[in-house]
């Protein structure tokens, strides 16, 4: 399974849907292997096998020696994990059904249901190519321990993957600098824009799959697609590629378009296509002209946690909070927060609003704060994480996510998990799933508004949402998801 | 000799339109008009017009020995007067043939026997000389919305003269004896209860046209059979029934049009069986016992009780807040503003809170029941918006009354 980030190291949803869907995998006996770009060493992946590039120690010509039984002996001996760790990572999948053994498993054989490979990277999966510029400024020369180098076959497999596949030229410059003998770094020294990383971590990919046994490619997201491709292109297993999020969702109707075309080869080069909700099915057949007989919906779910009972967040201000928790940015929505708030202020002044998170678009909108005259009743927190994120949900009286845009959405599950009740757009994937919920359509500020006002306004609706809406939520089981997803694997792999 | 007593509900509500807290205050606009005056069209080509006609055509055809009961809402009278006339023309045909008789409600399909008895009270001489009016005969049996039947409820309609009312024959309230006599309900000293023989009449309102149902299809000789075999010491059969069982529940294709126009001779022919109104079945037979119903009995869902109307507490909450208006409302109107009472009286039918039932919704099984809303919290939110302005235009309308309590 190839992915770009694993909890808690994580800046989006991706990296939590990607968390529970193994976990709903190992439930099914699936052996998982998942590759980041980097691991750090806390993530909780006692389920699979999680590998970070930069552990592979790779031989100059790569081909003569087997370093993955090393690996693989190294990532079951306690503490290893905290030995290496990388941010991002790339995910191999091995969709093996075997009967899901937590004993200790023999070293240098399948070892942990799933394991994690990191590739040392800078990238983050939500960042346009000008936030990436000025994170590697900020990161400077030098990066993690890279060792790995790519071996002749991948080198070669990677060049005729570039002359198919003309939307990422950086391919090509990568695998010929990997061929003149440079290491795979993922740091920003060589070529520091995202694409060159994408490349880099397909490279990585594709040496990584020489070496482990697996029955199945699983690709996450974009910046994978073409170590997915690399790597079937070299292993001839077959490809499955998950779409969590598009470039029409994060972008609208400018997507960077050469996003938008790895996506496309991606997309038409996968035996089987899973996006996360009908919403992206829709989208790809529309957007991207994907065979409707190639997509298999697959909805994400809920990561139960046990300590969510502990929350009684005692009430520090007497006005009722609504939240707004995402990335501030086109995508999210945050602007159709703030005109609602302003109606609602209007007419109920003794209401405060919290956004959460950080983005793009934070700075247009603490001037749009001012300028509609809310100073007073929106506080901006920045970016949140782990138990702030509980606590904020906990707090709030209400949760709106007023996306333009998403694909499933996650957030508003875990606020009713926290007895917080929700407004989701339509646009969105978590409304075909979640019934207890308000739904508008995220342009119609003046409905968000009647709705907030609503919740705040009569106590029998707020507590029939949350009653509701919590029993719901604690109907919604990763191992579902994750019987789902086997069936795909059966499907692509017969 | 049994009486088989036809009955037929007829019912449409004032539908809200879309009413946003931003309309407070601004509009006092309510009610979907060219949504209702759709539904009324369309329900009035599918069942009432071509099953009036049919009924006519049976009264006359036997010579009076079919007969049958109608119960047509306020609310669903006033827009036939509005929008369909023809359709309120045609049940006046069937009045006029002396063998139809027409019911007494509330006039707007209210719980107001639940929420306020003066209230109910008023609905109930409102709907009765609108009965009198449009059908010519003052209305001397009564059922109450949705059949809801309780003791205090059957004591209100003695109360109010009717000599019959009419109920559901549910198992929990049988228990061992059969809905085919008629009772005394307890705590009341002449008006007779009539039982809705529950299985016979979903036999025909929503087994017709399932094909898994082992008895499908059903034709009017093997229905007379099933009523020719019912024992001998039986006096009353009920068949209560949604009228829009007709052309809408089940569609003309299913062929229920043709089930009723042969269903008449097939149980005439049996001998043993006859039809009769319900007034006319109440004034035949003595009680057999006194039924005890202490809390209400509804026609409604498996448990015949009210949780599809006051299940939740929005549904509760929506209720309460609209019952502690009522004498606002009425205040309203002797302050010169009945139009303002007739707006409350359109949020007292009970579809409005039916909309915000939530019992179906977890299970994704929203066509189970039919609404206006794409979910109950939006049934909610509409109908909170508009009681919200409206409870502003009746406090300015009778300045004078004393403050609502917050229920």
């Amino acid at each position: 399974m190839l992915g770009w980030e694993f909890p808690p190291h994580i800046s989006g949803g991706l990296g939590t849907a990607c968390e529970g869907l193994t976990r709903g995998l190992a439930s099914q006996g699936v052996e998982v292997l998942f590759v980041v770009p980097k691991r750090w060493g806390d993530e909780q992946a006692g389920h699979m096998r999680l590998l970070g590039c930069e552990e592979v120690d790779a031989p100059a010509d790569g081909g003569a020696t087997h370093p993955a039984a090393a690996v693989l002996a190294a990532a079951a001996a306690p503490g290893a994990q905290d030995a290496a760790a990388a941010p991002a990572s790339l995910v191999a999948s091995a969709a093996e059904v075997a009967p899901a053994a937590e004993a200790a498993p023999p070293p240098g054989g399948r070892a942990a249901l799933a394991s994690v490979l990191a590739v040392d990277s800078t990238l983050t999966p939500y960042l346009d190519e000008e936030e990436y510029e000025r994170l590697i400024e900020a990161l400077g020369p030098g990066g993690g321990a890279a060792r790995l180098r790519a071996s002749p076959r991948v080198v070669e497999a990677a060049l005729r993957l570039a002359e198919e596949f003309p939307s990422l030229p950086e391919l090509r410059a990568e695998a010929e600098r990997a061929a003149r003998g440079a290491r795979l770094r993922f740091s920003g020294h060589y070529g520091s824009d995202l694409l060159a990383e994408v490349a880099r971590y397909a490279l990585a990919v594709g040496e990584i799959a020489r070496r482990e046994r697996f029955d199945l490619i699983h690709a996450h997201d974009w910046m994978t697609y073409p170590a997915g491709l690399l790597a079937s292109r070299l292993t001839g297993k077959p490809l499955v590629v998950h779409m969590h999020a598009t470039e029409y969702d994060r972008s609208g109707d400018h997507p960077n378009p050469r996003v938008a075309a790895i996506e496309r080869e991606g997309l038409h080069a996968a035996r089987l296509v899973v996006p996360v909700s009908h919403y992206t099915a829709g989208i790809l057949k529309r957007r991207y002209g994907v065979d409707p007989a190639k997509i298999r919906v697959v909805h994400n779910a809920v990561t139960h946690r046990e300590q969510q009972q502990a929350w009684h967040v005692e009430r520090a201000i007497p006005e009722p909070v609504v939240l707004f928790l995402g990335r501030v940015t086109f995508q999210k929505g945050p602007d159709y927060f703030l005109e609602a708030a302003a109606r609602v202020v209007a007419a109920e002044p003794f209401v405060k609003f919290v956004v959460a998170g950080s983005g793009d678009m934070l700075p247009a909108m603490i001037e749009r704060t001012a300028e509609l005259g809310l100073a007073r009743h929106v506080h901006f927190t920045g970016f949140l994480r782990g138990k702030d994120v509980e606590r904020i949900f906990a707090l709030a009286d209400l949760y709106v996510m007023p996306s333009v845009s998403e694909p499933f959405g996650i957030t508003p599950l875990e606020a009713l998990a926290l007895d917080t009740p929700a407004i989701v757009s339509r646009q969105s994937g978590v409304s075909e799933v979640l019934a207890h919920a308000l739904k508008v359509d995220f342009w119609n500020v003046e409905d968000l508004a009647d709705k907030i006002l609503a919740v705040l306004r009569h106590p029998a609706l707020r507590e029939a949402l949350v009653a509701n809406g919590r029993a719901e939520v604690a109907s919604m089981h990763w191992d579902v998801s994750g019987a789902h997803m086997l069936e795909v694997y059966r499907e692509a792999a017969a | 000799m049994k009486d088989v007593v036809f009955y037929f509900q007829v019912h449409q509500p004032w539908r809200l339109r879309r009413y946003s807290f931003f309309d407070i205050g601004r509009s006092a606009h309510y009610f979907d008009d060219a949504e209702n005056a759709r539904i009324l069209a369309r329900v009035a080509a599918k069942c009432y017009l071509p099953m009036n006609r049919l009924i006519l055509r049976l009264v006359e055809q036997h010579g009076g020995a079919f007969r049958c009961a109608y119960s047509v809402s306020g609310t669903a009278l006033s827009q036939m007067e509005a929008w369909a006339p023809e359709a309120l023309e045609s049940f006046r045909r069937l009045a006029a043939t002396g063998c139809v008789e027409f019911l007494c409600e509330t006039s707007h399909h209210s719980l107001s026997f639940l929420g306020d008895e003066n209230e109910f009270r008023a609905q109930v001489r409102a709907q009765a000389a609108l009965v009198e009016r449009l059908f010519g005969r003052k209305p001397t049996a009564f059922r109450n919305t949705e059949l809801v039947v309780s003791n205090r409820v059957a004591r209100l309609a003695e109360e109010e003269g009717f000599a019959a009312i009419l109920g559901e024959g549910a198992d929990h309230l049988m228990g061992w004896r059969s809905p085919h006599h008629v009772y005394r309900p307890e705590g009341c000293e002449r008006i007779k209860i009539l039982l809705r023989s529950y299985k016979l009449a979903d036999d025909i309102a929503f087994r017709f046209s399932n094909r898994a149902w082992d008895s499908w299809p059903l034709t009017a000789d093997k229905f007379a059979g099933w009523m020719g075999g019912l024992p001998a010491r039986d006096e009353v059969i009920g068949l209560f029934m949604d009228y829009e069982t007709f052309g809408e529940h089940q569609w003309a294709d299913t062929g229920i049009f043709d089930f009723m126009d042969h269903l008449p001779a097939a149980l005439l022919a049996r001998g043993g069986l006859r039809f009769a109104t319900p007034s006319e079945a109440a004034a035949r037979h003595d009680p057999v016992a006194r039924l005890d119903v202490p809390n209400p009995v509804s026609w409604a869902d498996a448990e015949r009780d009210l949780t599809a109307w006051l299940g939740n507490g929005m549904q509760r909450a929506a209720h309460d807040a609209l019952y502690a208006l009522a004498p606002l409302a009425q205040a309203a109107a002797a302050a010169g503003r009945p139009d303002l009472l007739e707006s409350w009286r359109r949020l007292s039918t009970s579809d409005h809170v039916y909309y915000i039932c939530t019992k179906w919704f977890s299970d994704g099984d929203v066509h189970k029941y039919f609404s206006p809303y794409a979910t109950p919290y939006d049934a909610f939110i509409t109908f909170m918006n508009v009681l919200d302005d409206l409870a502003r235009r009746l406090r300015a309308a009778a300045p004078a009354a004393e403050p609502v309590p917050s229920a």
